[in-house]
């Protein structure tokens, strides 16, 4: 589980994590607002539907792909949390390609 | 600083184009405008400083405090950076790069094709793939994400936390967590103990570098307040849903920890998928095992007016980038006339002469972290391509069976590398298990060539895409 350190800056807004309302800092990253708020699995592979989460934080490992207001696959890393955002998981309990 | 709000506001030219804005790519526009060259900064990321000076200009005193001096240093950069007169765009993804320097551009759902007259690619570094088993399970992440949580969210991990590897970072790391009064459960040194005799030759020029104190001030600190296990090999992660353990061996003794993080370093690598895309060609070194744009003293790559300065050229960190973005910046002024020959050389060899203690110090990091060659390539049981789940087992059967000869290759036969990371978590993996296998030098591999887009972009924003001369799906071309 991550913590935040007792800092000082406090401005926060809320956002929607799988239906669920959590507040987080201005100027975290969608995917540090996951982690933050105890999500642990951010997607499930689609190739055996392996549990992913967050690995390099900075654009390169496409690990923390999330759906971001509708929109599929966003790196979660690379967006900032904004008023009233809905993060959903990619957790796929039925995997496999389906080409 | 000129701050730009969205892609209406680029305009079709610029003089010269940084694509970066860390501290390569700073001090480069810095030294550009200076001489009254029209420069344009793009950034992926929110805010200037690039991952080493990530946040720096929000942060808070507490997280200035935890972060030390070196990221606090970062701050005047970024001012100098925001007071000069460099037109500067956030969030901006470069998707694309041609040889004639067009740019493809993405910003809020939107893209455009703009040219520079010089393209300075100052895109840094990503660390070194890890490939042990288990690395793909959640709660196993990477030194430089950890300290991205630090920097942007004032975050920290724990209560048990292991941080495994070899490198400056990793102990820099854990300063940094000391400083904030979060606990680590332990260090496991993978540095291989003959790493020091390698090193010992280049030990008076890092003894004379301003490297040497601070490195033995902070590894001393942490030493006195972590378990340190030494010369670490054989690491695996284990879990089911995230990570449980890490298995290891220290100096030959099986150890087992339970843990609810495990943080991998070993190194950073240039970032070059985009210079590899455009087609600069690229050299194999084998001091700092990675591959290397070919570039002049001026950074200029084997592409007439594409330059490459900073972690993005060579790993020499964030002082040397600086003075390597100044460096091209200067060769850059002088192409475009805004500067004469003797200011050039003038400058040229005050640079020169500053960087010279930080360049002698390098050489005894390369050499004293050099990672574990046995991690380098993957173990059997590891995944070497995350993305579409390729054993380390079935890359060495592929390449043994059906006699593999390069990544291109391999492609076709196992789909490493063509996953939404673009093989940037297992390309030099890959490369090194062929040039293993084989017999050869990773240069007579290569490595996977990229193509644009080198970043993910929707079909409706290269639709929507216009030009003068070119529209929609043509720009791929």
């Amino acid at each position: 589980m991550l913590r935040r350190l007792d800092d000082f800056s406090t401005q926060t807004v809320r956002i929607s994590i799988d239906d669920r309302t959590v507040e987080v800092q201005v100027g975290d990253s969608v995917a540090a607002a996951l982690l933050l708020s105890g999500v642990t699995t951010t997607r499930t592979t689609v190739v055996s539907g392996a549990p992913r989460a967050p690995y390099c934080m900075m654009g390169v490992c496409f690990e923390c792909l999330v759906t971001i207001d509708g929109v599929a696959n966003r790196q979660a890393c690379m967006v900032k949390v904004e008023k009233g955002m809905n993060v959903r998981t990619q957790i796929d309990r039925h995997p496999g390609r389906t080409t | 600083m000129i701050s730009l709000q969205s892609l209406m506001n680029l305009d079709d030219r610029y003089e010269l184009i940084v694509i970066g804005a860390g501290p390569a790519g700073m001090a480069a526009a810095i030294e550009a405008t200076r001489n009254g060259v029209k420069t344009l900064v793009l950034d992926e990321n929110g805010a200037i400083g690039g991952q080493i000076y990530r946040s720096i200009t929000t942060a808070t005193p507490k997280r200035l405090a935890v972060l030390g001096k070196d990221y606090a240093g970062g701050a005047e950069l970024a001012r100098t950076f925001t007071e000069s007169g460099a037109a500067y765009l956030a969030k901006a993804t470069v998707w694309r790069l041609t040889a004639d320097r067009e740019l493809g551009v993405s910003h809020d759902g939107m893209a455009k094709l703009i040219t520079g007259e010089r393209v300075l690619v100052a895109t840094g570094a990503l660390e070194r793939p890890f490939p042990i088993a288990g690395w793909t399970l959640p709660g196993v992440m990477t030194a430089g994400a950890a300290q991205i949580l630090l920097k942007a969210s004032g975050a920290v991990m724990g209560p048990k936390m292991v941080l495994a590897g070899s490198g400056p970072l990793l102990w820099l790391l854990a300063s940094q967590y000391l400083a904030a009064d979060v606990p680590l459960l332990a260090i496991l040194d993978t540095t291989p103990r003959k790493n020091v005799l390698r090193a010992i030759p280049h030990l008076p020029g890092f003894m004379a570098s301003p490297y040497f104190r601070k490195g033995l001030g902070l590894v001393t600190k942490v030493r006195r307040a972590v378990r340190v296990y030494k010369n670490v090999d054989k690491l695996r992660a284990e879990g089911s849903e995230r990570v449980e353990r890490v298995r290891f061996s220290a100096s030959g003794k099986e150890h087992s920890l339970e843990l609810d993080h495990l943080l991998l370093h070993h190194g950073v690598v240039p970032e070059m998928n985009l210079l590899r895309s455009v087609g600069c060609e690229m050299a194999w070194d084998e001091e700092q095992i990675c591959w290397h744009p070919i570039a002049s003293a001026g950074g200029e790559t084997s592409i007439p007016g594409i330059y490459v300065a900073g972690d993005g050229r060579a790993i020499y960190g964030a002082e040397l980038a600086r003075f390597g973005g100044r460096r091209a910046a200067l060769e850059i002024s002088k192409s475009l006339g805004a500067i004469d020959g003797a200011a050039f050389e003038h400058l040229c060899a005050q640079l020169e002469q500053e960087s010279r203690p930080f360049i002698r110090g390098r050489f005894f990091l390369d050499r004293m972290f050099r990672p574990r060659r046995e991690h380098l390539t993957p173990a059997h049981d590891a995944l070497v391509c995350r993305c579409e789940e390729v054993l380390g087992s079935t890359l060495h059967d592929t390449i043994f069976r059906l006699k593999v000869l390069g990544p291109n290759q391999l492609k076709a036969f196992l789909r490493s590398g063509m996953g939404p990371c673009q093989g940037r978590q297992c390309s030099l993996s890959v490369t090194q298990t062929i040039a293993k296998l084989r017999g050869v030098s990773p240069e007579d591999v290569g490595a996977y060539r990229i193509r644009p887009p080198v970043k993910p972009i929707t079909v409706g924003q290269i639709a929507n895409l216009q030009t003068r001369h070119k529209r929609g799906l043509e720009c791929l071309q």
